[in-house]
């Protein structure tokens, strides 16, 4: 199988399992795979036996804070109002392009997950809400839902159970704000993107003012592989050591390395065997100077600080950053930091939802103080002020799209500062602005 | 009903608008209407189909949707902008976005963009080849970023290109 790259004999494929083979897609070849047969068991079990297998495994949400997936579905009760589950395909936190890949290659995975999820939390629609860049996982999943309604999965008697579960699929348009819960509900509503004040929580009032879950596309389709084959089986594919992280995480792999692209491996990995077995290490004649281990938004790590670390969550965070959404950003020895740093702080302004000033402003700020310093323009107050400012932009905003600005900025600052100093002209302490003279003025 | 009919030079900026949902267009919509309780929950999908159809999404089409779910044109419009795949504006024949964020960046991204600027003669991002074949933008990450640099081309994603493919992949395009 060579997708792209054939399994190394140390991933453990489950979610991943039939990546590249395409007749996995289809209908007829899922239930080949024994598809489907979870959600008939699990449209037979009381939604509270569903939630706690899940709990008992310990599965985490994998859209990036981890929260464990049968507590968030404990908390929908059978109120006898109508719930609602939205599956979270937004995925565009740069470094992250995995669930694209659960969408393309098994899009029934992610149906299948996404009906016993439905089941689970006492809903009876299901919304997919997929980037509009995404147009061939789109177009998968589309073509998934059309058969499985045909086929009689979905609908008023899904399966035969007597019960509804309707999944639709819902094109996004743009916008990486959408990938946050309560902006991914404005948005499917027909609003802005903009992320609302919580609470109320979404358990509470969530999608069209109605109790609602919001999971990952991972994170539904990992569920159904707990079901199948039980808690303690996937507590087993990971670590021992940290009964906290469990199961198995897709990685994604990008930047300056050999051997870029998806890889599934049991919590606890070492990352350092990740990074140069499996991925193959720095291109070739060139050392890591960095890693961004968790999609973008999370502090930067150096080669150093990666040696002894686990790959999950409280192992990235004893290195000094977070798990996130498993995205992981390689840079080599060639790079300028501050030339990378500031493309990053860009992405942020251009991606800010413009509710908040702190964040309006302070991405927009910092890009333009960052873009001054990689253009040589800087000054050495210029590094302070960057950090006042992402001290401004840290917790005191609507989302942490804004924390997720100033983390790379405020790590990037401190672990290469030197790169940083060495653009700034020496005696330069103010900002020159070309055409304005003081003395004219 | 043209809302700002004319250019300054006095060319008719717009062509008249052709409604985008009547027939099997009207029917998709009135299905997807099913799928959610409110009106407004369809925007997002109607404003693709108007894409779709017309290239674009102009004030009038805008209008247009708004009366079928009962919005205001302004609510639309205030909507349209704040996503970045909707086209305020017509754009050339081949949309090519290519992504330029850091995972890509340090793979070389930047010199792919100059190179569709060279070969496809639009000299600037956002500005549409004076052949209308081309507008050439640079896009915030595209979910693909193993496979720098990914170009998105009208609908079709394209994986892993580099300086010296992009000559070929233009002279691909008609
Ligand atoms: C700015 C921002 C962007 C986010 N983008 C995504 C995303 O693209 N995909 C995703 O699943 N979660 C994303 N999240 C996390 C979601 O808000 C939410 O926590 C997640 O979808 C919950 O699912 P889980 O419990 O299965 O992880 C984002 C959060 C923030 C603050
Ligand atoms: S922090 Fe930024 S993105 Fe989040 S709500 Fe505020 S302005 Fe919008
Ligand atoms: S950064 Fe280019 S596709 Fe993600």
């Amino acid at each position: 199988m060579g997708y792209p790259h054939p399994a190394h004999p140390r991933e453990t494929p489950v979610i991943s399992r039939y990546f590249g083979d395409a007749e996995a897609r289809t209908l007829a070849g899922w239930q080949k795979r024994g598809g489907y047969e979870v959600l008939r068991q699990a449209l037979a079990t009381d939604p509270v036996d569903v939630q706690n297998v899940v709990k008992d495994s310990g599965l985490r949400g994998r859209g990036g804070a981890g929260f464990p997936t049968g507590v968030k579905w404990s908390f929908m009760k059978p109120d006898g109002k109508t719930h609602y589950l939205t599956i979270n395909g937004d995925e565009s936190e740069p470094g992250t392009f995995k669930d694209r890949e659960i969408m393309r290659w098994t899009p029934h995975q992610l149906v299948e997950g996404a009906a016993i999820a439905a089941h689970a939390i006492y809903a009876e629609t299901a919304y997919i809400y997929i980037r509009g860049e995404y147009t061939e996982p789109i177009h998968r999943v589309r073509e998934a839902v059309k058969e499985a309604y045909a086929a009689g999965i979905l609908g008023a008697n899904a399966m035969g159970s007597g019960k509804r579960v309707d999944v639709h699929v819902h094109k996004g348009a743009g916008a990486y704000i959408c990938g946050e819960e309560t902006a991914l509900m404005n948005s499917l509503e027909g609003r802005r993107g903009n992320p609302r004040i919580k609470p109320p929580f979404p358990a509470v009032a969530g999608l069209f003012a109605q109790p609602t879950t919001i999971n990952n596309v991972e994170t539904v389709s990992a569920a159904q592989h707990v079901l199948r084959h039980g808690a303690d089986w996937y507590k087993s594919l990971s670590s021992p050591a940290n009964p906290k992280s469990t199961g198995t995480k897709l990685f994604s792999v990008c930047g300056n390395v050999a051997k870029p692209g998806n890889y599934e491996v049991g919590m606890g990995f070492p990352m350092k065997e990740f990074l140069w077995d499996l991925c193959g290490g720095p291109p070739a004649g060139r050392r890591f100077k960095a890693i961004i281990p968790g999609g973008s938004s999370v502090p930067i790590l150096t080669p150093e600080e990666c040696e002894g670390a686990v790959m999950d969550y409280e192992g990235i965070q004893a290195a000094g950053s977070l798990l996130g959404s498993g995205g992981v950003i390689c840079f080599d020895d060639s790079q300028d930091m501050v030339r990378q740093i500031a493309r990053l702080a860009r992405f942020y302004a251009h991606e800010s939802c413009a509710q908040c000033s702190q964040c309006r402003e302070g991405t927009a700020w910092t890009t333009r103080i960052l873009e001054r310093i990689r253009d040589g323009q800087g000054t050495m107050q210029d590094l302070d002020t960057l950090l006042e400012i992402a001290d401004n932009m840290s917790g005191k905003t609507i989302c942490v799209l804004s924390d997720s600005c100033a983390t790379p900025v405020v790590s990037g600052l401190k672990k290469f500062r030197h790169e940083f100093e060495a653009k700034i002209p020496k005696n330069r302490s103010s900002v020159m602005i070309p055409g304005f003279s003081p003395a004219a003025a | 009903m043209s809302l700002h009919a004319m250019a300054p030079d006095g060319h008719d900026a717009h062509t008249a608008h052709v409604p985008v949902f009547t027939g099997a267009r009207r029917a998709e919509l009135d299905e997807l209407l099913t799928r959610y309780p409110t009106k407004m929950a369809a925007l997002l999908p109607a404003l693709w189909m108007l894409q779709e159809d017309r290239g674009w999404v102009s004030p009038e089409g805008m209008a247009e949707v708004a009366a079928v779910l009962d919005l205001t044109p302004a609510y639309v419009k205030g909507v349209v902008s704040f996503y970045t795949m909707y086209h305020q504006h017509p754009v050339g024949r081949h949309f090519v976005q290519v992504c330029t964020t850091t995972p890509c960046n340090v793979c070389g991204a930047e010199d792919v963009v100059h190179a569709f600027l060279r070969e496809t003669k639009c000299g600037e991002l956002g500005v549409t080849s004076p052949d209308g074949r081309f507008t050439v933008i640079e896009v915030e990450c595209l979910g693909a970023c193993g496979f720098a640099t990914p170009v998105m081309i009208n609908d079709a994603l394209v994986e892993c290109v580099s300086v010296d493919s992009v000559k070929d992949l233009v002279a691909g395009l008609d």
